[in-house]
């Protein structure tokens, strides 16, 4: 771990990404997560294993995504090349998917008969529905009543997968309150149950499982770039909720000293009003949810409700390998507030025709933000997470629109 | 040496318990619910309604182990201003009229890390405190706060769960002291408990592991079921049951005349029960 001619050798045996991450769980459940790590390396030494995800990553979500040169918004910001890794087009609309196929193949090998999922924007719960629904199995998935409410569609599709959906009315009612109440259930129903957690946050191995099953994108947007430009991009950029889809995109560039790279996170109103999502730049270190990382919290350690106008941004954690690339200073953080996300969302759908999900319309915003400061040979790389069929309710409103 | 007496109540209120052949009854409720002076009131009467270890839970926002009840309890103590400062306060306080009952705090480890864990433990050795139970803090982080809290003296209390096998219970044994807390069930406070074979069965496992007294917790409610457990183990587990007690003694969020009455008649219910089950 403390190699510092690599980046990439995290977490430690105890999972720890320098100080943060770790495993603080009740001890009913340690006994799971230490059976999932071993799991989890037997499988990742399994070329079975290895060739069934490829398998199932080639033929039913459709990787390779491709990467796609944004000709009119490189011309529109007038500096920097913008491309775009298009993990939208992903079957279901978003990265999600790609974690979900990895956990799901593996508590199978398990023998796991019941999955629970969290889920805020409803992206991972739909791409954990579907993937229940692939395989025959049981699917509950946990949503904060706020969420459900600003993200119907991808309620009524998880329904229609098969999923029973659960509103969370504890707490804030959202993406953080979804997180306890699947904990609850997995302490409660240990035996069966196999968790599926959408971001690379929870207890070790979760960090590094998801990450590893996300990072199909870094790879392959590694051999695009090369493919497209005969060169490693000079920047990339994905936007930041837990980290997931910044971290897939990332950790294939971490030991590459020329590849600058930017995650965003959601400044909701503005990181002064407190009304944002900011951890990373707004937070400090504490325990959550199974992991020491940077939090939104009060001086008495209590956890602040989160604010951003993309349910999956929404959310007061983030996870800890970012805590940890944030403090050694190798991936820049920064912010956009749901007016520059909003601005960019309108831009990507008029210049290029995509219509972009609010979480990767940040990342967006920050590319509008630093493209037109940078010269035309600059190569900028964005991860589009997401698509943002989802979203056009909540835009609408914030617009001002009647649907 | 305050750290020496520290250790002792624990041990000292269990050799008691031993001789007079009865389990103990021990108690849970959030410092600061349903508000600050009410909590102290309840609080200074638990001995004397029979309660014979203390459980002080310090408020969470998140609390990932426990039911709605303890949820809810927990949002109404920091709603009425509960901070680690006050709920260390309280014990002082507590300790003015008693020297003898063991108080231990219990919760999770971000209000702790946030407060710092050097000066948290120095505080709440000072004020009194004789363990900790920190639910998100399996062996595999002892290093964070479990070995600096042994060295202060202050007892570290781990809860061992039927999915803790035999091959487990060693580690999470090892740096256990004051006693061990079984959760009998798979699943968050509140919960519908086991019955007390099952009970007994878990215990007697554990016993064949440690010599700590083991109390037993999560899904006790009633007299008849606090006694059936003290039969078999060392000590009975109440705290949904007292916090739901509060709500019934809350209108609209306001505490009635009476409601401290109430909890406390009930915390004598259950140690009736408990004293009835000799053995």
């Amino acid at each position: 771990m403390e190699a510092l001619n690599t980046y990439k050798a995290g977490p430690s045996e105890h999972g720890r990404f320098g100080d943060y991450g770790g495993r603080f769980v009740a001890e009913t459940l340690m006994p799971l997560v230490l059976e999932l790590e071993r799991a989890y390396k037997e499988a990742r030494d399994d070329p079975a294993f290895a060739d069934e995800l490829a398998g199932y990553l080639k033929h039913y979500v459709g990787r390779p995504s491709p990467l796609y040169f944004a000709a009119r918004l490189t011309e529109h910001f007038g500096g920097a090349k913008i491309y775009f890794k298009r993990d939208e087009l992903n079957h279901t609309g978003a990265h999600k998917i790609n974690n979900c196929l990895g956990q799901i193949l593996l508590a199978r090998r398990m023998g796991r008969t019941r999955i629970i999922a969290e889920t805020g924007a409803g992206q991972h719960g739909v791409a954990a529905a579907t993937v229940c629904a692939l395989f025959g199995l049981p699917c509950t998935v946990y949503m904060g009543e706020v969420d459900m409410a600003r993200q119907r569609p991808n309620l009524f599709r998880m329904k229609l997968l098969g999923a029973e959906v659960v509103p969370v009315t504890s707490g804030s009612r959202t993406l953080k309150d979804a997180l306890n109440e699947a904990l609850r259930d997995w302490v409660t129903n240990v035996e069966t149950t196999f968790y599926i957690i959408g971001t690379v946050a929870g207890p070790h191995p979760y960090p590094m499982m998801v990450r590893d099953f996300q990072s199909v994108i870094g790879r392959e947007a590694r051999e695009q770039i090369i493919e497209a430009e005969g060169r490693l991009p000079d920047t990339l950029v994905a936007c930041i909720g837990g980290g997931s889809n910044a971290m897939g995109l990332f950790h294939s560039f971490l030991d590459e000293a020329g590849v600058r790279m930017c995650g965003v996170e959601a400044a909701g109103r503005g990181l002064e009003t407190g009304e944002h999502a900011a951890s990373l730049t707004a937070g400090s270190p504490g325990v959550l949810h199974g992991n020491l990382t940077y939090l939104l919290q009060d001086e008495e350690g209590q956890i602040k409700e989160a604010h951003s106008i993309s349910a999956g941004l929404d959310y007061p954690g983030i996870g800890p390998e970012h805590s940890w690339l944030k403090d050694v200073g190798r991936v820049e953080y920064v912010s956009a507030t749901d007016d520059e996300a909003l601005a960019a969302f309108q831009l990507c759908s008029q210049l290029e025709g995509i219509i972009p999900a609010l979480e990767p319309a940040h990342a967006l915003a920050h590319v509008a933000r630093i493209a037109p400061e940078l010269p035309r040979d600059h190569i900028i790389l964005m991860n589009m997470c997401g698509r943002g069929d989802k979203d056009i309710f909540t835009v609408a409103e914030a617009l001002g629109a009647k649907l | 040496m305050r750290e020496a007496s520290n250790i002792g109540r624990i041990a000292a209120r269990f050799a008691a318990l031993d001789e007079e052949r009865r389990g103990g009854l021990v108690t849970f409720l959030s410092a600061g619910d349903p508000d600050p002076e009410r909590a102290m009131d309840i609080l200074r009467g638990l001995p004397a309604a029979g309660a014979d270890l203390i459980e002080l839970g310090m408020p969470f926002t998140d609390p990932m182990a426990d039911g709605p009840a303890i949820q809810a309890s927990s949002l109404r103590a920091l709603g009425a201003g509960q901070t680690m400062a006050r709920t260390l306060s309280m014990v002082r306080e507590f300790r003015r009229a008693d020297d003898a009952t063991p108080v231990v705090l219990m919760g999770y480890y971000n209000p702790i890390y946030r407060y710092g864990n050097e000066r948290f433990l120095a505080d709440a050795s000072d004020a009194g405190v004789d363990g900790l139970i920190v639910v998100d803090l399996p062996p595999e982080e002892d290093q964070e706060l479990c070995l600096p809290a042994l060295a202060r003296g202050l007892n570290f209390i781990r809860l061992a769960t039927p999915t803790t096998d035999d091959k487990r219970l060693p580690s999470v044994l090892a740096n256990t002291s004051g006693f061990v807390y079984y959760v009998s069930i798979t699943g968050i406070t509140g919960a519908e408990g086991a019955p007390a074979d099952v009970i007994g069965a878990a215990v007697a496992r554990l016993r064949r592991h440690t010599e700590l007294p083991i109390a037993v917790g999560f899904g006790i409610k009633t007299p008849e079921h606090a006694a059936a457990v003290a039969r078999v183990a060392d000590a009975a587990v109440v705290g949904s049951a007292l916090v739901e007690r509060i709500v019934e003694g809350l209108d609209g969020g306001a505490a009635r005349p009476g409601l401290v009455e109430g909890v406390l008649a009930l915390v004598g219910e259950l140690a009736a029960g408990v004293r009835a089950a000799r053995r």
